[in-house]
């Protein structure tokens, strides 16, 4: 196929069409030979963000091993849709143990692999945010410290999903869970301290962390195969869009993800030894609240009787991301976030097609340069 | 060669030489030198190729053996105690993953109060936890029984649990033939899984089944654990033939032939049994003892065959099942349904309490001379004053009995009020 000038953004996603890449820089996705190590016919809800980002990652990981991986599990949504006896949507070796042991059973497997001298294979392991910000955060914390061979992958979809949608240590303040419901003078989720799992993976001081949304699949799969390239323990925290539990439309699972990120809710960066090397600036800054709105779980500031007081709060939080990560391109940019979008309720896709960020050329190399090809 | 060692070193040779090839271990006494004792093999390469990992909590352990022995290793782990319940989800995954796990539990008290000494109360605790449970009655016995175990767990792809007594046996130097690395070899061929993860042909382990199927993979872990009751008689004879001597089995019997009464327990007390046994024979006392060497699966059949001409039983057993009684003894009881015969649950040697010769004198002159009532549990050597006096204290107060006990017995002089 002859290859087409790259002329301009994808309608809204920012993200740009593989068919417009040299075939070198298409993503694993879209190549034939992709092993879909998650394939088709399991029973994730319609746009789940674990699903995706599941999908994406071990694509990318057998891709990058040549397929010598095996990968441990923990209980959770993702070892529930992806394996009803006797179905199974795995095309790798897979093994489900616990909820609050997946790091450890990596760590066997590891171990195992090194006694046996198989250099050759690799371990993943991955758990949601249950089993990895809370039940198996001994076990994840453990591995890091003892440096084991593995990459520990977390699908961070902010609560307890699996089980109805409560409230866990990564769900973030004023989200509206099962447990944290939108009533009393404080409603959803608390504010806080917060558990930065990225941050103490950081000070464990082991050779890579990163942070990645399904909204840039290519993002994710460089910093998995960057994670491939090294040794000992490496962890990955992507953030993955629940439409069930957040209440977001199924078909926004992306759009929700990108916004996360261009508020600064969500600081997308690499880190290698406990230090930053690159992070994801954001492209086009826009307020939390374009963020929020897109989810019912955060209905309960906004309506009739708005709680600016909590929105500032989570704007404020954003803002520290912002100032913490160095998440703008120009720092310049800090003052001039442009206006809040009235009603966000009506947007398809197509709205977001504003001319202000059509055609450059240059903009998209340089994005690119900066979310895949920066600073290591 | 018979020499004179600890029996948790004797015990870290035995399994070394079965060579395992990941150990995930945290430390709980009395199990830490079992492990320190592997360390040192591994960090001198004695020990080769084996990974150890120094994990981060019992739950860990049995975790990395989980991924370990399903990545296709021999996997080995050691605990006691509270380390066993706290890997106790975990303990449930690897027998029900089917994973010829082998783990070493040094008998020892479950708290609280906290107590570090031994018990069975440990090992009880988890007897329903889909693994092989052998008791060693001495160190060699200990020593033996690893060997035997990897070979069962993986003939069966199922986990064992070797258990021996904490301190009485780990920390007791006596003699023992440690099993030397060729006729371990020769006995123990090189581990084979029948399942494991391998790129090369993958498989999903793990799966979520439901009631569809459910009660057929739990009938399955039943049939195939009932099979260990054909495994273990053969290869203790196999062992015994390759080794030269007795170690393991599903009974032991000591003069029970022509037996009234019959002395039945598990682990080291049936040393002291034998002894006073003993002493009772020379006084024309027809009395033995039977040992229960595997206690799950259960060798119902056995037990029943070992107990059925005698006319009382004596379970002495170091832990019970509060609220209900004993444990063995429901299910000696079991074993002799439709039979006359009177069966006594004693409890003994809790948290550590010596059973001396002397007590089980007085214990069985009580059964002789029908002292002891039938269907209640018995204690032995308990300090009947101290218990009677705290339950007579009409004050309802919460709280700890320990500490109130203590402080009655002069122990602790601290007052609360």
């Amino acid at each position: 196929m002859p290859e087409q000038r790259i002329k301009h953004y994808q309608t809204g996603t920012f993200v740009v069409g593989n068919r417009l890449l040299d075939p070198d820089q298409r993503s694993v996705q879209a190549r034939t030979e992709r092993s879909n190590s998650l394939t088709s016919g399991h029973r994730a809800c319609q746009g789940c963000g674990e699903a995706l980002g599941a999908r994406y990652a071990l694509d990318a990981a057998m891709r990058a091993t040549g397929g010598r991986v095996i990968a441990a599990n923990a209980t959770g949504c993702l070892e529930v849709f992806s394996t009803p006896f006797p179905e199974s949507s795995w095309q790798l070796p897979w093994l489900h143990s616990l909820f609050g042991n997946a790091p450890a059973v990596a760590s066997g497997m590891a171990a195992a692999l090194r006694a046996k001298g198989r250099d050759d294979v690799r371990v993943v392991g991955q758990a949601g945010d249950g089993g990895t910000v809370d039940i198996g955060f001994a076990c994840l914390s453990g591995m890091f410290e003892r440096n084991d061979d593995v990459l520990f992958i977390c699908y961070d979809n902010e609560a307890y999903m699996n089980t109805g949608v409560q409230r866990s240590g990564a769900t973030p303040p004023a989200a509206r869970t099962a447990n944290t419901k939108a009533i009393g003078p404080e409603p959803g989720n608390a504010f806080g301290q917060g558990k930065n799992v990225p941050l103490i993976a950081m000070a464990h001081e082991i050779p890579y962390v990163a942070t990645a949304t399904v909204a840039e699949p290519r993002d994710l799969e460089a910093k998995v195969e960057r994670a491939m390239e090294l040794r000992g323990a490496r962890y990955i925290h992507v953030f993955v869009p629940c439409p069930l539990g957040w209440g977001s439309r199924s078909r926004d699972t992306i759009r929700v993800a990108r916004l996360v990120k261009e508020s600064g809710l969500f600081p997308v960066f690499e880190a290698e030894r406990g230090e930053v090397t690159a992070v994801s600036k954001i492209r086009r800054r826009v307020p939390v609240t374009e963020y929020l709105k897109l989810q019912r779980r955060y209905a309960h500031l906004f309506g009739e009787h708005p709680r600016t007081d909590i929105i500032d709060r989570l704007q404020a939080a954003a803002d520290r991301n912002i100032e913490r990560f160095g998440l703008l391109a120009d720092p310049d940019d800090a003052a001039s976030m442009p206006g809040e979008a009235t009603d966000l309720a009506g947007l398809g896709p197509e709205d977001d097609a504003s001319p202000e960020h059509a055609g450059e050329e240059t903009n998209v190399m340089r994005l690119l340069s900066e979310t895949h090809g920066g600073p290591r | 060669m018979l020499e004179q060692i600890e029996g948790s070193a004797a015990v870290a040779r035995a399994v070394a030489c079965c060579r395992p090839e990941v150990i995930a271990a945290y430390p709980i006494s009395p199990q830490t030198h079992i492990v320190e004792g592997l360390s040192d093999m591994v960090r001198t390469g004695e020990l080769d190729p084996c990974e150890y990992l120094m994990v981060e909590s019992e739950f860990a352990a049995m975790s990395a053996c989980i991924g370990a022995s399903a990545a296709g290793a021999r996997a080995y782990t050691a605990t006691a105690s509270q380390g066993l319940l706290y890997m106790a989800e975990a303990l449930y995954n690897a027998s029900g993953l089917g994973l010829p796990i082998v783990m070493t539990l040094a008998n020892r008290a479950i708290g609280a109060p906290i107590n570090i000494w031994n018990d069975h109360s440990d090992s009880m605790s988890q007897r329903d936890s889909g693994w092989i449970q052998l008791y060693a009655t001495s160190n060699q016995e200990a020593a033996d029984l690893h060997v035997q175990a990897f070979r069962l767990a993986e003939e069966l792809a199922l986990p064992v649990m070797v258990c021996m007594d904490g301190f009485i046996l780990t920390h007791a130097y006596e003699e023992v033939d440690v099993p030397g690395q060729e006729q371990v070899d020769e006995f123990l061929p090189p581990f084979e899984p029948g399942l494991a993860l391998d790129p090369d042909a993958p498989v999903t382990i793990g799966s979520l089944v439901g009631p569809e199927a459910f009660t057929e993979v739990k009938y399955l872990m039943h049939a195939k654990q009932m099979q260990a009751l054909d495994a273990i008689p053969t290869i203790a004879a196999e062992f015994a033939e390759a080794f030269g001597r007795e170690s393991g089995g599903l009974l032991s019997h000591y003069r029970t032939d022509d037996a009234e009464t019959v002395v039945v327990a598990l682990g080291s007390v049936l040393g002291t049994i034998a002894e006073t046994v003993d002493e009772l024979r020379d006084e024309g006392v027809k009395i033995g003892a039977v040992g229960v060497k595997c206690f799950r699966p259960y060798p119902l059949e056995e037990v029943r065959a070992a107990l059925a001409a005698a006319e009382r039983i004596v379970v002495i057993e170091k832990a019970f099942a509060v609220g209900a009684g004993g444990i063995v003894g429901q299910n000696v009881r079991l074993a002799l349904s439709g039979l006359r015969s009177r069966v006594h649950d004693v409890v003994a040697g809790l948290g550590g309490r010596p059973i001396t010769k002397q007590s089980l004198r007085g214990l069985f002159d009580d059964v002789f001379a029908d002292r002891l009532e039938v269907g209640k549990l018995h204690f032995l050597d308990l300090k009947r004053d101290v218990v009677e006096r705290e339950l007579a204290r009409s004050r309802p107060s919460p709280g700890p009995h320990a500490e109130r006990i203590l402080r009655d017995l002069g122990i602790v002089a601290a007052r609360s009020h």
